[in-house]
């Protein structure tokens, strides 16, 4: 089953593309495997998510931290600390 | 009696008297309303603009979950936030918060819990457009933001 994922302000531009769906591998249980499966998908991937511990992430519109298990999600964000206000 | 918060976010400006009045109409059991407006600075002349940009739909989730937080918490009687999003000029309004109690301190706290969480926790981001033309940077995430939210807990 594919994923959506979705990307915002810097993490967005460095991979290139603001969402896609992709298959995730069995073994990708947490947020932390999904960050480190992304690593490996190509340079840009990699230059967006090198500091992977500031990457804030939400599994269907709700921010969770990067030992939650991805099961069930039918969006993933990835972004930057955000900055409004 | 559940209070509802009004959440907005939008391309175009706010009116903040338009918003005080629809939280207030017909009510007589406000005291106290207390707003925050943040409008976009030039930082000294360096800065010709913010891009806004946000997650359609999470940011007025998260805006709506910080809000009934609020609510809770301070026993508010009414509690409205606005957040714009797009490019934002120097001198003109990003966000407004106004919250309403029978007693001021409730109204001073519920605006700026509203204000320390959202800045930290709705997903919006800056984008700064430079004054000579240059293409600007993303703006950083300040740890005293971070404090400010934490001093609530």
């Amino acid at each position: 089953m594919s994923t959506k994922l979705v990307y915002f302000a810097w993490v967005r531009e460095r991979i290139g593309k603001p969402e896609e769906e992709l298959d995730l591998p069995a073994g990708v249980v947490t947020v932390r495997d999904l960050l480190n499966h992304l690593k490996s998908l190509g340079e840009e991937y990699e230059n967006a998510l090198q500091y992977s511990d500031v990457i804030r992430v939400a599994i269907n519109q709700e921010h969770v931290e990067h030992d939650e298990k991805i099961a069930g999600a039918r969006e993933i964000g990835i972004f930057p600390p955000m900055t409004g206000g | 009696m559940t209070v509802v918060p009004t959440i907005r976010v939008q391309s175009a400006d706010f009116d903040l008297q338009a918003e005080i009045d629809a939280l207030t109409a017909g009510r007589r059991d406000i005291g106290a309303v207390v707003t925050f407006t943040g409008l976009c600075r030039d930082e000294q002349g360096q800065l010709s603009a913010l891009e806004l940009e946000h997650y359609p739909g999470m940011a007025e989730a998260e805006m709506r979950r910080i809000a009934e937080l609020a609510i809770e918490r301070f026993s508010l009687l009414g509690l409205t936030a606005v957040h714009r999003y797009g490019k934002i000029l120097p001198g003109e309004n990003i966000v407004l918060v106004v919250a309403a109690a029978p007693h001021r301190q409730a109204a001073f706290d519920g605006a700026g819990f509203m204000m320390d969480f959202l800045k930290t926790s709705a997903p919006f981001w800056k984008k700064e457009h430079a004054a000579d033309g240059s293409q600007g940077d993303w703006v950083a995430a300040k740890d005293a933001d971070d404090r400010a939210r934490d001093k609530w807990r």
